[in-house]
């Protein structure tokens, strides 16, 4: 019961603002949504707690029918273990904190009620992807987060970028979902229902299932698996389907810190963990996660190091960490990845949240070129910055540090060719994550100002209901790595996840990870500090060497700049030939081919009778000739063939 | 006799015509004949909305036959009844056509000023036509009603219309016709064969086999044109850009459902071995006009251009689904018929909004609504949002059980059937963005109005009746579950006599 009063409130509270924003005022809207979250945030970590800790029964709440067609059945229900349950707590309490936040972020905007009614309609809808029973609903809330994010992206939406960067988030999300839509009517073509429970518990019955396709035939969990994750890659901004996030920046920040860091796009790592029963049993599958995994995780971690707009930093960023819980899904530490999407979603949050205030305080600048100096003028926002950096750089004792050596070890421990890549891929992208947090550190709050003087005097921290949420989540950002390490990962991981990830009987993964050498475990701290210190040389003590590096490998620096030139490639590859096809196909295709029969005929049958009416002359001469003809023709015909 | 224990059917098909009478007997002031005109349809046609709820309430989802059936003698020499009678296919677009009507009439209130009389009148003779033809249950009576649904649609767009509205309507007309042409003969082929023109009869009698192939043919060429299937749906772009937004509304939402109803009544269950037969041909068509068209969509400049290119692709998506000929293939068509019939009529209303204020309906004349029109742009975002196919619309239920189904036929059906997933995000918002979102910096439009009570009252039960198909569907699955499931069995039945009957041969 408390579990769905978690989900609901949200909902309520977006209606309210929604419909009601205008009629009961701003500040009214905001107290009721944030009430609502309140008591969601509640609720949620109750059921969590009561779940895990009081010895809790899983089950599912059936809220009633959905769709219906013959064996086809799907139920509205919000199904409760601990996978599920973990997902709530985090996404009710990180959403209510940036619920917070936005009262002051969001301050001097005039659509206020729109945008809480945004934040808390988000926010039902990931609910309800994560708490759903079925894949159909799971695809639900899918698609709700999409349409949220839609909203939110294009929230300012007299901004033409804004609008442009809305449109693109859906459409090529809209990519991935194909994939996905699709992989779910695999699967209930494989095991006749797409309810979770009724999937899981014939898993063994259909593991020898084949399915023909692209001309051959294979085990058709591997093929649940791809399409799935075609879905998860478009959500999660995976290398090819990554476009969208960077231009979802445009959106204000506290959406980028909720839904562009902390949830949404960790939708899917989540819908790898909640198919975790199906994927332990499509190894080919997981080797293509991890290794797309990995692959993202250092491509976008080079993008991250040349970028100069605050929010890009760190938007490459998350997708570079998105990268590693993939890596973690694609070798079966199905934990792991979890693990690392909670602690990345406290102090990613964090992060974004950090360069919000430094955005406030900056007088909207973004670029941080133009930054430098302020560190002693907002001296918490400097420390929460620094507590989020070195959560993401995985230093100890911070969070990341925990959940991202775990991934790495399991990529080295899991022994195959898809985990050792996936491993050195996060190597060296630990390394770059470093170099790039601490590039953003430097250059945002040491050095000399860069700044106007009037931008230098409006310089000031931000209201205490901005960095009260601060505080707490970089708390989170601290203690949540070894709190929660060994109850996720440890030895007695089921008693922590219950029936909620079950793997194969011959996923040792967690057990091996502990076994790693020494150098492994050693390894991603060791390149962590040098990126630092990388950092602190070229930034710190010698700021000039950036320049000269950057015209001296000129080429490498516009390629990394413009982002490996994937948006020029798409627009050359995809946009530009398509819109030229569809008024290929309109204005020759429709209008002159298939138009032309019809208006052809028309024109035939009127040409033709204008010439036909000349023979009409109304002379009488004319026609007695004519007769004349047709009865000598006539007598011939009659005399030749008589 | 019936359920209602009156001719239910007949009283809807037929008191739209009383309401015609009345409105034709008005004398007067043009301004009194107009109100008159407007008032009397009105309540007319919420009169007749109200009474076919009986329907709603009293259908029995359960029998999968024919209900509320009502038969009279008409031609008995030659073997032809008026009769009447819904079963689960046809019942709720029935209801459809009465729910549209007074939204259609509420929606021309202030648009239609040149002859409200006539207009009016066509329309109530319009709606006999629709509920006729839904509830008929003799080929020749559905093939009056079939036919005769073309006049007053005829008129409206060659009356009302905008400037190039002779050309669309000879073109909607011509390109009908014609295919009705081939529809009447196989009509006649039937009737010799079977002796009989009554449709349950008809259902369950076996045509040979190559004679099935010439009837699929002949019914194929007049259904496909009115779906419209790619490549003779030209004339549909045409007849909505010229038609007045009522016109639009009613064409799509119920005259574009009469060629998939068609092939639903006759050629799947009447014609099972040809329809097995010609299933590929029709996929290949299908996807192509998903494609194809959504493409077209993406390049258009003209808002009820692009609506009317998504009403193709939309439509493809349906053709798809009954040709799969399984459960969740035709559920999920006929669900996809209802939610486009709600969602287009619901898009062309919020054209016509705009288009009654500025007159244009260019896209580029528009831009920055949203500042001054919140509750417009809330509508047309969420009709956009279930167009699209947005899970919790009614968009969404439809495209996935034909996505289910059509992946029991082929991966490839699936995968490419549903590419207007993609495609209808990239023309919808690409539209949406245009009209509503960005700057508002065009002079004329910045003293534009929001939604008039009126025109809240139009969109409010079509809001509700999305959002209420989206989230729960099976209110209105349930109606069909039977019938689907019966047609299902018996396609399946007669294709396996036919195997066994063959092999048989081979055996002797």
């Amino acid at each position: 019961m408390l579990y769905a009063v978690a989900v609901f409130a949200p909902l309520l509270g977006s209606v309210v603002a929604g419909f009601f924003g205008k009629a009961i005022g701003d500040r009214a809207a905001q107290a009721v949504t944030i009430l609502c979250m309140l008591l969601a945030s509640a609720c949620g970590v109750a059921s969590f707690v009561s779940l895990v800790y009081q010895g809790g029964t899983p089950g599912v709440v059936d809220l009633g029918t959905w769709v219906d067609a013959g064996s086809f059945h799907v139920s509205w229900a919000l199904r409760y273990d601990t996978l599920s349950a973990v997902m709530v707590a985090m996404v009710t309490c990180v959403a209510t904190l940036i619920h917070i936040y936005s009262v002051g972020y969001m301050s001097h905007d005039n659509s206020i009620a729109r945008f809480f009614s945004y934040l808390s309609l988000f926010t039902f809808a990931m609910l309800m992807l994560v708490t759903a029973d079925n894949l159909l609903q799971l695809f639900f809330g899918w698609e709700g987060v999409g349409l949220a994010s839609y909203l939110l992206i294009g929230f300012w939406y007299e901004k033409p970028s804004a609008c442009a960067a809305a449109m693109k988030a859906f459409i090529v999300n809209r990519i991935g979902d194909l994939g996905f839509a699709v992989g779910i009517a695999l699967v209930f073509f494989t095991f006749g229902s797409i309810q979770f429970g009724d999937i899981f518990a014939a898993i063994g019955q259909h593991s020898a299932d084949t399915y023909h396709v692209l001309g051959g035939t294979w085990p058709a969990f591997e093929v649940i698996g791809v399409l799935l994750f075609i879905g998860a890659m478009g959500k999660s901004a995976q290398l090819g389907l990554h476009v969208w996030l960077p231009d979802a920046m445009e959106g204000p920040t506290p959406v980028s810190a909720l839904i562009h860091a902390a949830t949404m796009v960790t939708a899917g790592v989540f819908l790898m963990a909640r198919m975790s029963p199906l994927l332990d049993h499509a190894p080919g599958a997981l080797a293509f996660v991890a290794v797309v995994g990995g692959s993202t995780a250092l491509f976008a971690a080079t993008i991250g190091c040349v970028q100069n707009d605050i929010k890009r930093v760190i938007a490459y960023s998350t997708c570079s960490q998105l990268g590693y819980m993939f890596v973690a899904a694609g070798v079966g530490a199905y934990q792991a990845s979890i693990f690392h999407l909670l602690t990345h979603a406290f102090f990613k949050a964090l992060l974004f949240m950090g360069a919000g205030s430094v955005i406030h305080a900056m007088s909207d600048e973004q670029d941080i070129r133009k930054m430098g100096g302020i560190w002693k003028k907002i001296p918490l926002t400097y420390t929460v910055m620094w507590i989020g950096s070195l959560a993401l750089g995985g230093v100890y004792p911070f969070a990341g540090y925990f959940s991202k050596d775990a991934i790495l070890e399991a990529a080295w421990a899991s022994d195959s060719a898809s985990g050792h890549y996936g491993f050195w891929c996060g190597l060296i992208a630990a390394f770059l994550t470093a170099f790039y947090s601490w590039r953003l550190l430097i250059l945002t709050f040491h050095g000399k100002p860069r700044a106007d003087h009037h931008t230098m005097e409006h310089v000031h921290e931000s209201p205490a209901v901005m960095t009260v949420p601060l505080i707490l989540l970089a708390i989170g950002a601290v203690v949540l790595g070894f709190l929660f390490r060994d109850q996720l990962l440890g030895e007695h991981w089921q008693a922590f996840w219950g029936q909620s990830i079950q793997i194969a009987a011959d996923n040792h993964v967690l057990h091996a990870m502990e076994e790693v050498p020494g150098w492994v475990a050693l390894a991603p701290s060791v390149l962590g500090f040098a990126g630092i210190a990388l950092a602190y040389f070229m930034y710190m003590a010698v700021p000039s060497l950036p320049g000269q590096l950057a015209s001296a490998f000129a080429p490498v620096y516009r390629f990394l700049l413009n982002k490996w030139y994937f948006d020029e490639l798409y627009d050359a590859v995809l946009v530009r030939p398509l819109m030229a096809l569809s008024r290929l196909l309109w204005q020759v295709g429709d209008a002159t081919l298939i138009d032309g029969i019809p208006n052809g005929m028309a024109s035939l049958t009127s040409d033709s009778s204008a010439q036909v009416v000349k023979v009409q002359t109304g002379s009488i001469a004319n026609y007695a000739f004519a007769m004349l003809i047709g009865v000598v023709a006539l007598i011939s015909v009659f005399l030749i063939f008589r | 006799m019936n359920a209602a224990g009156f001719p239910l059917l007949s009283l809807l098909t037929f008191l739209p015509l009383a309401g015609a009478v009345v409105i034709m007997s008005v004398r007067g002031d043009e301004a009194t004949v107009a109100a008159n005109a407007r008032w009397t349809a009105l309540w007319t046609s919420l009169i007749v909305f109200a009474l076919s709820l009986i329907l709603w309430v009293r259908f029995d989802p359960s029998d999968p036959g024919f209900q509320f059936v009502e038969q009279a003698s008409w031609l008995p020499q030659w073997g032809i009844t008026y009769k009447m009678g819904v079963d689960g296919i046809s019942v709720l677009f029935v209801l459809l056509s009465t729910a549209l009507t007074p939204i259609c009439i509420l929606a021309s209130w202030e648009a239609i000023q040149t002859r409200v009389r006539e207009f009016m009148l066509s329309f109530l003779i319009l709606e006999t036509m629709m509920v006729g033809m839904f509830c008929a249950l003799d080929f020749v009576v559905f093939y009056m009603f079939f036919e005769g649904v073309l006049i007053p649609m005829y008129l409206i767009i060659g009356i009302w219309g905008g400037p190039r509205r002779v050309y669309a309507a000879i073109k909607f007309f011509l390109y009908t016709l014609a295919g009705s042409v081939l529809m009447l003969l196989a009509l006649l082929a039937m009737w010799y064969a079977a002796g009989t023109t009554d449709i349950p009869a008809l259902l369950k009698y076996s045509f040979p086999a190559s004679m099935q192939t010439w009837l699929f043919l002949a019914f194929f060429a007049s259904f496909a044109v009115k779906v419209p299937m790619w490549p003779v749906h030209t004339w549909l772009p045409d007849a909505h850009v010229e038609a007045p937004t009522a016109g639009s509304v009613i064409l799509a939402g119920v005259l574009l459902k009469m060629g998939a109803y068609g092939f639903l009544r006759f050629s799947v269950p009447m014609l099972p071995l040809a329809s097995a037969y010609f299933a590929p041909f029709i996929y290949t068509l299908s996807v192509v006009a998903v494609i194809y068209t959504s493409l077209v969509a993406l390049a258009q400049t003209d808002m009820k251009k692009l609506i009317a290119y998504s009403s193709v692709a939309h439509m493809g998506v349906v053709t798809i689904g009954i040709f799969t000929i399984n459960m969740q293939g035709v559920s999920g068509a006929l669900f996809q018929m209802l939610s486009h019939g709600v969602v287009s009529a619901a898009l062309f209303l919020c054209v016509g909004v705009i288009y009654d204020r500025m007159h244009t309906r260019e896209i580029a004349r528009y831009g920055g609504l949203a500042s001054r029109m919140p509750a417009y742009a809330f509508t047309f975002m969420l009709f956009t949002m279930a167009s699209v196919g947005l899970p919790g619309t009614a968009g969404f239920v439809g495209e996935v059980l034909v996505l289910i189904g059509a992946f029991k036929v082929s991966f490839w059906l699936a995968l490419l059937g549903s590419m207007g997933m993609i495609l209808g995000a990239a023309y919808m918002l690409y539209l949406y963005r245009r009209v509503v979102f960005g700057r508002l910096t065009k002079d004329e439009l910045k003293s534009i109005l929001d939604l008039s009570p009126r025109e809240i009252a139009v969109f409010a039960p079509l809001i509700i009746l999305t959002l209420w198909m989206g989230i729960y569907p099976s209110s209105f699955t349930s109606f069909w579950d039977a019938s689907v499931s019966a047609m299902v069995e018996h396609h399946q039945a007669a294709l396996l006599l036919h195997d066994t009957v063959k092999l048989a041969g081979v055996m002797k």
